[in-house]
């Protein structure tokens, strides 16, 4: 095999933005699996897919808009949630449906699918650009370190909301918050994996490494690895075969979920 | 000092007022034991001295100070609910489960010496959801003791504790009470239990039906039989 390809700048740009991605979708996933909301991030990306529709029908950057839709739809659907008492898979489907059906008529106005539209629905991390790895590589710093500064208040209120609340941790607050992260961060995954996959990076390696039977931290680091891992090989495979990266990453994280339930059903990941 | 004042508390619901001009005082270093049936209103109570629910009328203070008017009160609290509910998968160790009680940068020597303190020091790095019932509920005060709260509140921590745990976690309480000097809240149904621990006893029955020091009620056979009489009532009227 060469090696050759580590030497070209767009694969630079691609593991770079890939395991920033990587990462930031695993530890936003993990809050997001805990707290049953496991295909929110599905939502918010077929809401953004709209977004992106948009965006090229007005002739504005795509990503932009879908930004602006995907946060706007995160912060829609938690107030429906909480208003009108309708629970999280019901407000999710909603949400999920007519993000899409908002794109299809949008894009049938402005006269049918495109090269755009494709690049979106599965990913073009081979594409992305010096400006989009930099923003990518900012989102994830920020987002991060605003987790690791309110570590105990966005783990105490995903374990238990009315035992936080109890203990004088703002959990409506800590709420919006993580649902305002995860909308950026779908948005900022779509160029790696495109709407259709999304939800495969936030939940698969927060399901396997959950299996494990660790403690929060050791759980969250194992997720990080697996993912980073599907993701590296993913891209990296994905070229030398002149296969689609997203969905070669999406079923390497299968592979481990399946190897881990393997190791698991052996009873090798039974207590020490 | 009064650890905490409640005057003339009233909580409706939609469909009932589950408490009726409730008014009592808990001095420092008392034991309460709250008694009452089904229904009563005792998790109705707590919520709204923790906070929970905004919607009540009345006054409550802790150490003096309206819990409308500050929020200084919650680090001085401890609480056990009735039932701890959380995902059985969580990814957290006993360990993690007490780190999140503490308010302060993570103090592991504090965490240790106090699983220690409740007999659960083995369990530290076991995951949360593989444990019984009562290895549960000495994890969830550990959590509850491990700021040092002045005042620790318990909804009915016994149900389901096998009668070994139970003493175990009687002897916890009472060297909480008697040797660190906290302030203990504790609901229940089982009127023994209250008789042998707690040193005040409050009787709730959608209204105070009873406030004083226990001797007094216990010793008053006609008042018990009359409490009692008025729980089986309510009882009845609930089926
Ligand atoms: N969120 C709620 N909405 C409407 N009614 C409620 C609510 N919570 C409690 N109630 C009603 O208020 C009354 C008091 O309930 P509460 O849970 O405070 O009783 P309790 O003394 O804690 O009972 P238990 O011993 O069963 O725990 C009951 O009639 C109950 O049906
Ligand atoms: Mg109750």
């Amino acid at each position: 095999m060469s090696f050759e390809i580590l030497t070209y700048g767009f694969m630079h740009r691609a593991l770079i933005a890939g395991v920033a991605i990587a990462i930031l979708c695993s530890v936003i996933g993990l809050f997001l699996v805990l707290r049953r909301y496991s295909l929110f991030g599905d939502a918010l990306a077929h809401s953004s897919f709209g977004g992106i529709a948009l965006g090229l029908f007005a002739g504005v950057y795509p990503l932009w808009t879908a930004y602006a839709v995907s946060i706007l739809s995160a912060l829609i659907i938690t107030k429906i949630k909480d208003k009108y008492n309708i629970s999280g898979d019901a407000s999710i489907a909603v949400l999920l449906s007519a993000g899409i059906a908002a794109g299809l008529v949008i894009i049938s106005f402005s006269g049918g699918f495109s090269i755009d539209i494709f690049s979106f629905l599965f990913g073009s991390i081979l594409l992305v650009s010096v400006n989009d790895t930099v923003l990518i590589l900012a989102l994830t710093g920020a987002i991060l370190i605003v987790i690791l500064l309110l570590y105990r208040q966005i783990l105490y209120s995903t374990f238990n909301e009315e035992q936080a609340k109890v203990s004088g941790i703002p959990v409506e607050k800590i709420n919006y918050l993580i649902i305002f992260m995860a909308g950026l961060t779908v948005v900022t995954s779509i160029q790696l994996v495109g709407v259709l996959l999304i939800s495969a990076l936030f939940v698969i390696p927060n399901v396997t490494a959950i299996m494990y039977g660790r403690g929060f931290r050791q759980t969250a680091i194992i997720s990080i690895s697996f993912s980073v891992f599907s993701v590296l090989t993913g891209i990296l495979i994905s070229y030398i075969f002149d296969i689609t990266p997203a969905g070669t990453i999406v079923l390497f994280s299968i592979g481990l979920l399946a190897a881990t339930m393997g190791i698991r059903s052996l009873g090798l990941l039974s207590k020490k | 000092m009064n650890a905490v004042e409640i005057s003339n508390l009233t909580v409706k619901y939609p469909d009932v007022k589950a408490l009726d001009d409730v008014s009592f005082v808990v001095k420092e270093g008392d034991f309460l034991g709250i008694i009452g049936p089904n229904g009563a209103g005792k998790s109705t109570l707590f919520d709204a001295m923790l906070g929970l629910n905004t919607a009540y009328s009345g006054t409550i203070k802790f150490f003096g100070q309206d819990i409308r008017q500050s929020k200084k009160y919650h680090k001085e609290i401890g609480y056990v609910p009735q039932k701890p509910e959380f995902e059985k998968n969580f990814p957290a160790t006993v360990s993690d489960v007490v780190r999140m009680g503490l308010r302060t940068e993570s103090d592991e020597n504090k965490i240790d010496e106090i699983l220690q303190q409740l007999w659960i020091h083995e369990l530290r790095n076991r995951r949360i959801g593989e444990l019984s019932g009562g290895q549960l509920q000495r994890v969830f005060i550990a959590k509850a003791l491990v700021n040092n709260p002045k005042i620790l509140i318990l909804d009915e921590p016994v149900t389901g504790v096998d009668q070994q745990s139970i003493e175990l976690f009687f002897s916890i309480l009472r060297e909480l009470n008697s040797k660190h000097g906290i302030t203990i809240i504790w609901s229940s149904h089982d009127l023994d239990a209250v008789n042998r621990l707690a040193n005040h006893v409050a009787c709730l029955n959608r209204t105070l039906f009873f406030h004083g020091e226990s001797e007094k009620f216990f010793s008053d056979d006609e008042l018990v039989k009359q409490y009692s009489e008025a729980s089986m009532q309510e009882h009845m009227h609930h089926h």
